[in-house]
């Protein structure tokens, strides 16, 4: 995925990225801001459930899972040397 | 899952809140955080009562008021539900920022997890802008410790400008100083001088504001953080929700559980049983020495109190078993993993993961899995919820199902086949929620799963003996309470029902009779029917209640096992009858206390409606097609 953006479920199992974007609507985007996701926090992708959603994240020092599909609106820079 | 009187019953679900106090210059102090940082804890620490904690957000629903006293004050403590922020989204956010906001506390205590500080400073920061009275309470030092995490307290004071204490409230450390800090806010001994955050006016920036001050602090504060531990509990994760061992582990703990608890139970049941017996012939020996005439001890011994004992031998056992592993479980952190397995097959049926957890607890009580509907956040969704929490077969129905499946498919003696029934019973009953949360989303609650954030909070030890006694005394109580509320009063009623004749048939024939017809229908008979019928009050009776009526309330064979089987043989039962009024038990309406709660908390009568017909139209539907295929 080189340098650029890619949604979250894009990163690979213990991969983290910077978040750039999120690209959702208001209410959502609210509740993630009050787990601490904003713009420039570092995430990094744990586990998946077995059905290939939720996944877990790690968001300022807690687990969050977020279904797939509400993970894909926020955008990561994933770090070069990762 | 310790759901018992306090938190279903009245108080549990009020919208508002009547301040309690004992002395009128009682101070209130309000207990505030994010949700699973050991607020419950905190509180039950201080006041010495036993609110129920558990490893999992969105536990305390309701808002808890205690009482303590310190250096000769009293003060009113108000555990208020853990909320993220205070924008007011699902019920409980808004129950705690409404209490913040009326400025009835004298003093805020923020509770923390010390093992998460900086998301949990975002609360603090959003408190600060509310109120100056606040204490920072740091919880969960030990696990910090653990973790190898080194916290400079006296720094964050200076930073917030609040008082900040360090406890392990699990262990009891550190609340002498927290009391102290509370109390030279309360009473004004020390004015705290919050530092506020510098946040523009649009909410993105605010809230982006708020989060670089929290990371800015949680920098200075926080230090070291062991990698041994996190690695542990990644392992333990990727292996308890894994792709492909998460659901057989799921699998495989509740059958352990359940077959833990039929291994337990029988022993103990026969014994309780055998002693509620020779107690019997006591009482009968004390009333013919008083002279008691017939119409006095009939009722009072064979009414009364054989149900009521019936009842205990019943459902103490299974019951004081289950339920503590229950908690373990729970306490360990497992329950909202759970969550997380299930979320995919909620979603699809256009609900909410959170309902998993909602499921659980209808496993207690059904009444106490509604009021926990109140953590599901779309109103859509927690409808969903509510409608569908009695298709899990609660406390209540639970030792109907397994003594039924003990008696007629598996035989005493082979737990092993009674164990996988019963975990085929829970399978259905959750196949059922999904499906009927399915159809419902399909027509009448029509709409699209909304947004979903779920926090697996870190495994925690449990402190096992405490764990396991508090529960199981828990439960005791709660039976012991239900046998004298409900199954008492039934008692009597079924004994007049069974003694008082109508030309030559007793009241009791003349009523089964009536419900022969459908009991037949549904591949039942009138008088289990019937025995569901007068279980509304609650579904402990259920059983208790056929067997009095098979036995026609003179002479009754013991409540063991092999008791109740001949009993049930000699009506005729047959596995398909068995089998059916197993399927019913699981599907019917729910008790009556559960109908008040949906009630109160839709404030619908439709809804509430809806959520009797529904579970009676799965049953009925299963019942019929038992009886077409057998």
């Amino acid at each position: 995925m080189g340098n650029g953006l890619a949604g979250l479920p894009e990163l690979r199992e213990g991969q983290a990225g910077s978040v750039e974007a999120m690209r959702m609507e208001l209410s959502m985007r609210r509740r993630l801001m009050d787990l601490g996701l904003v713009p420039g926090t570092c995430v990094r992708r744990l586990q998946t459930a077995p059905a290939g959603s939720p996944i877990v994240f790690e968001i300022r020092g807690a687990k969050i899972a977020l279904r797939r599909k509400d993970a894909a609106d926020v955008l990561v820079r994933v770090a070069p040397w990762d | 899952m310790g759901l018992t009187a306090s938190s279903v019953g009245r108080g549990a679900a009020d919208g508002g809140l009547q301040l309690r106090k004992k002395e009128p210059d009682d101070r209130v102090i309000a207990l505030a955080g994010n949700p699973n940082v050991g607020k419950s804890t905190v509180f039950n620490a201080l006041t010495g009562l036993h609110q129920h904690t558990g490893n999992w957000p969105g536990k305390t629903v309701a808002l808890a008021q205690g009482r303590c006293e310190y250096k000769g004050r009293g003060y009113l403590l108000v555990d208020l539900p853990g909320t993220y922020s205070l924008a007011s989204r699902s019920e409980e956010e808004r129950a705690a920022a409404e209490f913040l906001s009326g400025g009835e506390a004298d003093c805020v205590v923020v509770v923390c997890d010390g093992t998460c500080l900086e998301r949990n400073l975002l609360l603090v920061l959003q408190i600060l802008e509310l109120t100056d009275r606040v204490v920072v309470c740091v919880n969960l030092l030990d696990e910090a410790r653990k973790k190898e995490l080194r916290l400079d307290l006296r720094r964050l004071e200076l930073e917030l400008g609040v008082p900040v204490a360090g406890v392990s409230a699990g262990r009891g450390e550190g609340l002498d100083g927290l009391c102290e800090r509370i109390r030279s806010v309360a009473d004004g001994f020390e004015e705290p001088r919050p530092r506020r955050t510098d946040a523009p006016r649009d909410p993105d920036e605010r809230a982006k504001a708020f989060v670089a001050r929290a990371q800015a602090l949680a920098e200075g504060v926080v230090a070291g953080g062991g990698s041994g531990t996190v690695r542990r509990e990644r392992k333990a994760d990727r292996f308890l929700t894994g792709k492909f061992t998460g659901l057989p582990v799921l699998l495989l703990l509740l059958f352990f559980i359940f077959w833990l608890t039929i291994q337990g139970a029988n022993a103990p049941s026969a014994w309780l049983q055998a002693g509620f017996d020779a107690l019997e012939q006591l009482l009968w020996r004390l009333a013919r020495a008083l002279c008691l005439p017939w119409y006095v001890s009939g009722p009072l011994l064979e009414g009364v109190y054989r149900t009521a004992a019936r009842v205990v031998a019943v459902m103490l056992p299974p019951i004081a078993i289950f339920f503590p592993l229950f908690t373990l479980l729970e306490d360990v952190g497992y329950l909202p993993r759970v969550a997380f397995l299930m979320d995919a097959g909620f979603c699809r049926c256009g609900a909410c993961g959170k309902q998993a957890l909602t499921m659980a607890m209808g496993f207690g009580c059904n009444a106490a899995g509604v009021v926990g509907c109140r953590i599901i956040d779309s109103p859509r969704e927690r409808l969903i919820g509510i409608a569908t929490n009695s298709l899990v077969p609660c406390n209540g129905r639970f030792p109907t199902l397994l003594t039924l499946s003990v008696l007629f498919f598996s035989g005493a003696g082979h737990s092993f086949s009674a164990a996988l029934m019963l975990t085929g019973c829970v399978l259905l009953g959750v196949s059922a929620t999904l499906a009927a949360s399915a159809l419902l989303s399909k027509t009448v609650l029509r709409g699209l799963p909304s947004a979903f954030t779920l926090e697996l909070p870190p495994f925690r030890r449990p402190q096992l003996g405490r764990v396991i006694v508090r529960s199981m005394l828990d439960r005791t109580l709660f039976v012991l309470g239900r046998a004298a509320a409900v199954a008492a009063p039934a008692g009597l009623a079924i004994w007049c029902l069974a003694n008082i004749r109508v030309g030559t048939r007793t009241l009791l024939a003349l009523l089964t009779a009536f419900f022969d017809p459908a009991g037949r229908f549904l591949g039942m008979d009138g008088v289990i029917l019937l025995a569901f019928i007068l279980g509304f009050p609650a579904n402990e009776l259920v059983l208790p209640v056929a067997m009095m009526a098979f036995g026609g309330g003179a002479a009754l064979g013991a409540v063991t096992d092999a008791g109740t089987g001949a009993a049930l043989a000699a009506a005729g039962w047959t596995v398909k009858t068995a089998a059916c009024a197993m399927l019913f038990c699981l599907f019917h309406w729910p008790c009556s206390t559960t109908v008040l709660t949906i009630r109160r908390e839709t404030g619908s009568a439709k809804w509430t409606l809806l959520s009797v017909v529904l579970p009676t139209a799965i049953g009925v539907l299963l019942c019929r097609l038992v009886c077409l295929l057998a």
